[in-house]
């Protein structure tokens, strides 16, 4: 058999700039390395400015002002700053909207998971997939203009904005997200420990509860942080739904107004750069950024801490 | 429930030898039912509120949901008021979103899964990006305000349809990147070193081989993050996008409304009427947010039937 020499003509055809190649393939990865740090610029952006405008904040009115006063009117005339006052309306709306979430959806995902059908999982979880992207707007729609007047009827002394039907329908709007995420874990959870418990004569309640639940413990955490801190920078339910109208205290049936209701206001108003007002809207806003961040890190600290690996 | 004939034989057995176990199985199964049936209320009753929500939006918008709504500016009069200059300015600041999040997200995200490997800097960048998942949205206005609004004005010209776009794509890009990293995880492995061995560079690899076979997943990933800009209204308010604008948006400096804007400041007056264009402009909301669903779907099976 005679090898056939290939002609010149034929392996200059194929014949590969190795130079050109490196230097594309230098020039991407600086081009898409930069892509990636756009994500810390922008950490870095909102960092900055909230500690740029925060301080600024303080430079006119005192740290201990902010901390103690009882009212919050930085728009009129005799201001006061107390910050207390805005977060108490966020902790209420989120805490009756996490009471609701919380064991409406823990319960769904332990049902899809553990009780459906194959198919009538794989009907439900894309529903539920498609109701945690409604927007928040639709919510605060629904919260003012029908849950509030239903409840009128069922709640004495319930006033038309308020923080109750804002926080209830707050919990609906992350409910999804709580069962979604913790179905996930649950579902995740292997076979053979749940086959261990049925050996051990435990029922199927007792195999979720004592065995399955605790299995899937820090995703289940996990999603509940995540919709927590969801809840607290939630804005427009609470804006249309519970008010604007700064109340200390922990009455859910008179309108209040958390701390992202505060930032739509001012927003809405024209504030000049510079102004009081401008800089309390960056106060405010660090306030909810270290609250929602503290919850993020206590989030990644327990998944790590105690999540179980199954081989 | 079915009688376990030795449970008679057992329990007294079991009972002598442990006095504190009680094996109580009938009560134990009761629970069980009463346990099943609570988690299936609990379904039940989710689904039940969330119909209750769509159809009465359905009921409320749709007697003033016609063509003449979506083509109309809006008006002091709800009977001539419209959704023409929110549904624009929306159409406006996606495309600016999609331009801006698609290269920069999914470049991103090659570069994390198939160039830096596991060093400081891909590490931080991990790190970060899902911290950001975790920020509110109107902190994003709160930078998008310093930052485009003030700083960049020259650039964006203030509270311009630039800025919204820049500042909702910024808002989005942790969730592209993760779908990006996602669908390029997906990919076998041999496919790359298939192309190494025939002397191909990395990008040569992920651009002819790579980016096409996960490229359905990417595009699902971004539509679905492009359907969560579309709906949000914190950081565009944030911003100081108006919420009365009676023309469309003319160009990228433009100053605009978007449609969540247009239909909070409906339901934030107090006329019943106004309340029911709010609804009609809910709906027309909802199904651009269901079409890009269907579209994410559909590309999905699509792609898939191809590459399989």
């Amino acid at each position: 058999m005679t090898a056939e020499v290939p002609s010149q003509s034929s392996t200059a055809l194929w014949n590969p700039n190795r130079k050109r190649s490196k230097n594309i393939q230098r020039l991407v990865v600086l081009i898409t390395g930069a892509f990636a740090a756009v994500s810390i610029l922008t950490t870095f952006g909102i960092v900055a400015t909230l500690i740029f405008e925060t301080i600024e904040f303080f430079r006119e009115v005192p740290f201990v002002q902010f901390l103690t006063d009882t009212r919050w009117t930085p728009l009129f005339s005799s201001k006061q700053f107390g910050i207390f006052v805005l977060i108490s309306a966020t902790v209420l709306t989120s805490t009756i909207a996490i009471l609701v979430a919380l064991p409406l959806g823990l319960l769904s995902a332990i049902a899809l998971s553990e009780y459906a059908r194959p198919n009538v999982r794989r009907v439900l979880k894309p529903i539920l997939e498609i109701l945690a992207g409604i927007p928040s707007i639709v919510f605060g729609y629904f919260a003012l203009l029908t849950v509030t007047p239903f409840l009128q009827g069922i709640v004495p002394g319930l006033q038309g904005f308020n923080a109750l039907s804002a926080g209830l329908v707050l919990g609906i709007s992350i409910l999804p997200l709580v069962a979604s995420l913790s179905e996930d874990a649950i579902y995740s959870v292997p076979r053979k420990l749940r086959d261990g418990a049925y050996a051990l004569g435990a029922t199927k309640r007792e195999t979720i509860v004592s065995v399955v639940l605790p299995a899937a413990l820090s995703g289940i955490v996990a999603s509940i942080i995540l919709a927590i801190s969801r809840a607290i920078g939630e804005t427009m339910i609470v804006t249309l739904a519970a008010g604007q109208n700064p109340t200390l205290g922990l009455n859910p049936l008179v309108p209040v107004m958390t701390m992202t209701a505060y930032m739509v206001q001012v927003s809405l108003g024209d504030t000049p750069v510079g102004s009081l007002p401008f800089k309390t809207l960056f106060a405010v806003g660090m306030t909810l950024f270290l609250m929602t961040l503290a919850l993020n890190l206590f989030s990644f600290w327990f998944v790590r801490r105690f999540r179980e690996k199954y081989d | 429930m079915t009688v376990n004939p030795t449970q008679d034989a057992f329990q007294t057995s079991s009972e002598a030898k442990t006095p504190n176990f009680i094996q109580n199985l009938s009560g134990r199964y009761r629970a069980d039912a009463i346990f099943q049936s609570l988690a299936w209320a609990s379904v039940g009753i989710a689904l039940l509120i969330l119909a209750w929500l769509l159809l009465d939006i359905l009921i409320d918008g749709i007697p003033t949901l016609n063509w003449n709504f979506i083509v109309s500016f809006p008006s002091r009069r709800p009977e001539q008021a419209g959704i023409w200059a929110a549904l624009t300015g929306t159409v406006w600041v996606m495309v600016v979103v999609a331009v801006v999040s698609f290269p920069v997200g999914v470049g991103a995200g090659i570069y994390l899964e198939e160039f830096s490997g596991d060093n400081w800097f891909s590490r931080f960048v991990e790190i970060n990006i899902s911290n950001l998942a975790g920020v509110p949205s109107i902190i994003y206005g709160l930078l998008g305000l310093a930052a485009f609004v003030y700083l960049l004005q020259p650039l964006t010209g203030g509270r311009s349809v630039l800025t919204g776009g820049l500042t909702l794509a910024l808002l989005i890009l942790p969730i592209i990147i993760v779908a990006t990293r996602e669908a390029l995880r997906a990919v076998p492995d041999s496919i790359r070193l298939a192309g190494f061995a025939l002397g191909a560079t990395t990008w040569q690899v992920v651009w002819s081989h790579v980016l096409p076979s996960a490229m359905p997943g990417i595009l699902t990933g971004v539509i679905l993050a492009l359907s969560r800009a579309i709906g949000e209204t914190a950081p565009l308010i944030a911003i100081g996008a108006l919420t009365f604008i009676p023309f469309a948006p003319e160009g990228l400096r433009s100053p605009f409304t978007v449609m969540p804007i247009q239909v909070y400041n409906w339901v934030s007056r107090p006329q019943k009427e106004f309340h029911d264009i709010a609804a009609s402009g809910i709906i027309v909301l909802l199904v651009l947010l269901l079409a890009m669903n269907a579209i994410a779907i559909y590309l999905r099976n699509r792609f898939q039937k191809q590459s399989g």
